[in-house]
């Protein structure tokens, strides 16, 4: 793989927010590439840490609360973290632009729809006014919006077509990398695969990378090439998507699969995960999974565990995942 | 009988400022004692009016329900009370369902003292025997709302609709706010109770995947519109009517050998207000032909599966 491969690329990424003098740990040293044309779906559950990390790449989170602890970041191999907030004005909406979760709160309400589209686009081309209204009216259509609704207000669209107004606006000036924050999430099933499919040809158009954050292995399994699964603000499992739905060595992803309740196969009982997620202003000292994993060994409530590769281009934070996996074969 | 509750040509209307919102239109079915009925459909659709409209917390525009042979739509209020004693909700959202001011001690208690049934000394035995039954610990008795995870939330709405030991329960979307491995929790939680208490469920969910694993009947809702109803095996093996078969390939399958065939449907769900007469799935449906604008009934196609869609045999080649 030449570096010319990699659209973005981070490095042990730190996050830390600060409230009630608590400090919370939301992302601790996240690493991962993500190749040209390629999406990577980022898995994990409330509190994970997969907002945190997509914020932190469009370097929007709040200043006041929130601090990048450590962790560089590549877009094309350069830096951006270092950048000044004028040079990332520049990036944002143009290289990067993200697709945010809450389709009514996402949308300025007291602007038309249209003018919030066309507000990326002359933010980054300098065209006439009647040039950027007719960009603005083609990305509606793009998503499937009559242009004709251009001067229409947030309110009069549906969830799903708000959604689609999002879509747009972060489409608008051709990004080449797109974070998508569960951008389903919000919409009814039918709509979702509306919206997917949207997504997925609108990507293969313009090979746009993406960055697709979610909690729905389904959404995964339909729209990704490769996966990370996130869990107390780390990395736990990584791979293409076919070695970690095929072999889920962590114990925790194994234990997502087995919770889920599945449409082809007929199961008496689930198999929850016991216990809760780990608490971020408090995290255990050794493998954050550990006070829940089903089969913990000796060091594994004092040890800090490394992301090993165990087979080729499958990475998994556990140690006895790797012993298991030996002695299997 | 096995019949525990029984609806019967319900309706549940709401006046707009732009017309008639006909939230459930002329929904029949009954629900066995011991079974869970599934309902499921998209937001919009009349699922969580139907849930509250079946237990009285909504009055009925029309129709009929009788729970154990009684009409529900036609008691004076202090029969009801008794009545609700039997006939308890699961709402959706643990984090406004309950009373932010009040303890999860005081919360599930509070059914016991309004009941009456119980002196000071039971009531607090008689909670702490429910806080076991859901699985919260008793040292948390004295905490609020803001102090639990959704996943004890939840379960201490499941405990104050458990209290007086009802019959019935609507789980209005009890898991979906919740993440997946505590959303299992919960699931097994709800079954195990099921069978220790011999409880009768309407499940009210938009999961498909969720409705399957719990529900053993099923009823698709399209527009206040009751499209189609069988069991849970049944539909998921044999979906008949044109909606039903789109919502079920929309799902994602985290399968990823399975090759989906996926039937992307075209626009969105349409307005209640002041339906048209006829199909309301029409202006999505690529089968649509002039007879779909006629009223459509609700057609036993099969023992036990019924379908509201005029062109059900051709379309399925029956």
């Amino acid at each position: 793989m030449s570096e010319n491969d990699t659209m973005l690329s981070v490095r042990d990424l730190s996050v830390e927010y600060t409230s009630e003098g608590k400090v919370i740990s939301a992302v601790n040293g996240v690493s991962f590439d993500l190749k040209r044309g390629r999406t990577l779906g980022l898995v994990g559950e409330t509190g994970a840490g997969k907002t945190s990390t997509a914020k932190s790449i469009m370097r929007i989170l709040p200043d006041i609360s929130s601090r990048i602890t450590a962790g560089e970041i590549y877009l094309e191999g350069k830096e951006i973290l270092c950048l000044s907030e004028k040079e990332m004005r520049r990036i944002r909406g143009r290289k990067v632009s993200m697709i945010f979760q809450d389709p009514m709160t996402a949308l300025n309400p007291i602007i038309k729809v249209g003018e919030q589209i066309r507000e990326v686009i002359i933010q980054h081309n300098s065209i006439s006014k009647k040039e950027s209204v007719a960009r603005a009216k083609e990305m509606l259509e793009l998503v499937g919006i009559s242009g004709d609704r251009y001067h229409e207000y947030p309110h009069q669209f549906s969830g799903g077509m708000k959604q689609r107004v999002v879509i747009a606006i972060a489409l608008s000036c051709n990004p080449e990398l797109l974070l998508a924050d569960e951008p389903t999430t919000a919409l009814d099933v039918t709509i979702q695969a509306q919206v997917m499919e949207t997504i997925k040809k609108l990507k293969e158009e313009l090979n746009t990378s993406m960055l697709l954050i979610t909690h729905d292995l389904g959404v995964v399994a339909s729209a990704c090439d490769d996966v990370a699964v996130i869990y107390g603000g780390e990395i736990i499992e990584m791979g293409s998507k076919e070695v970690v739905f095929d072999n889920p060595l962590h114990p925790y992803t194994q234990g997502l699969f087995e919770a889920l309740p599945e449409m082809e196969e007929d199961a008496e009982r689930l198999k929850p995960i016991g216990g809760m997620p780990p608490d971020p202003s408090n995290l255990p000292k050794g493998c954050f999974f550990g006070p829940r994993c089903p089969h913990p060994g000796e060091n594994c409530s004092t040890e800090r565990k490394q992301l090993v590769e165990i087979e080729p281009g499958h990475f998994c934070r556990c140690g006895r995942a790797l012993k298991m996996e030996n002695s299997n074969g | 009988m096995a019949e525990l509750i029984k609806a019967t040509n319900l309706k549940k209307y709401f006046e707009t400022p732009r017309g008639t919102l006909h939230a459930v239109d002329d929904i029949s079915f009954s629900i066995d004692r011991g079974k869970t009925m599934g309902v499921v459909g998209e937001s919009g659709c009349g699922k969580s009016t139907l849930g509250r409209t079946m237990i009285h917390l909504l009055e009925s525009s029309g129709g009929t329900i009788h729970f154990e042979g009684e009409d529900v739509t036609r008691v004076n209020s202090g029969k009801l009370r008794k009545l609700r004693e039997n006939m308890q909700i699961i709402f959706q959202d643990p984090y406004s369902s309950l009373n932010p001011r009040m303890t999860v001690e005081q919360t599930i208690m509070e059914p016991l003292t309004i009941s009456g049934r119980f002196n000071k000394r039971d009531r607090i035995q008689e909670t702490a025997r429910i806080m076991d039954m859901v699985g919260i610990d008793r040292r948390l008795r004295l905490s609020y709302p803001h102090e639990l995870d959704g996943g004890r939330r939840q379960r201490v709405g499941i405990g104050r609709a458990l209290a007086l030991n009802p019959k019935f329960i609507v789980c209005d979307e009890p898991v979906s706010a919740l993440d997946v491995s505590i959303q299992a929790q919960i699931l097994n939680l709800l079954q195990d109770l099921q069978s220790s208490n011999e409880l009768t469920y309407m499940f009210v969910t938009h999961d498909l995947s969720v409705v399957r694993h719990i529900s053993d009947d099923i009823c698709v809702m399209y527009l206040g519109h009751l499209v189609e109803t069988c069991s849970s095996k049944e539909l998921f093996r044999n979906p008949l009517h044109p909606y039903t078969k789109a919502l079920l390939s929309a799902v994602p399958s985290a399968n990823i050998h399975k090759q989906q065939q996926r039937v992307i449907l075209e626009g969105e769900i349409t307005s209640p207000i002041n339906p048209k007469p006829g199909c309301r799935f029409a202006s999505r449906c690529k089968f649509v032909k002039e007879d779909c604008h006629q009223a459509q009934k609700l057609v036993e196609i099969a023992p036990g599966h019924s379908v509201s869609c005029c062109r059900v045999k051709e379309i399925n080649n029956l």
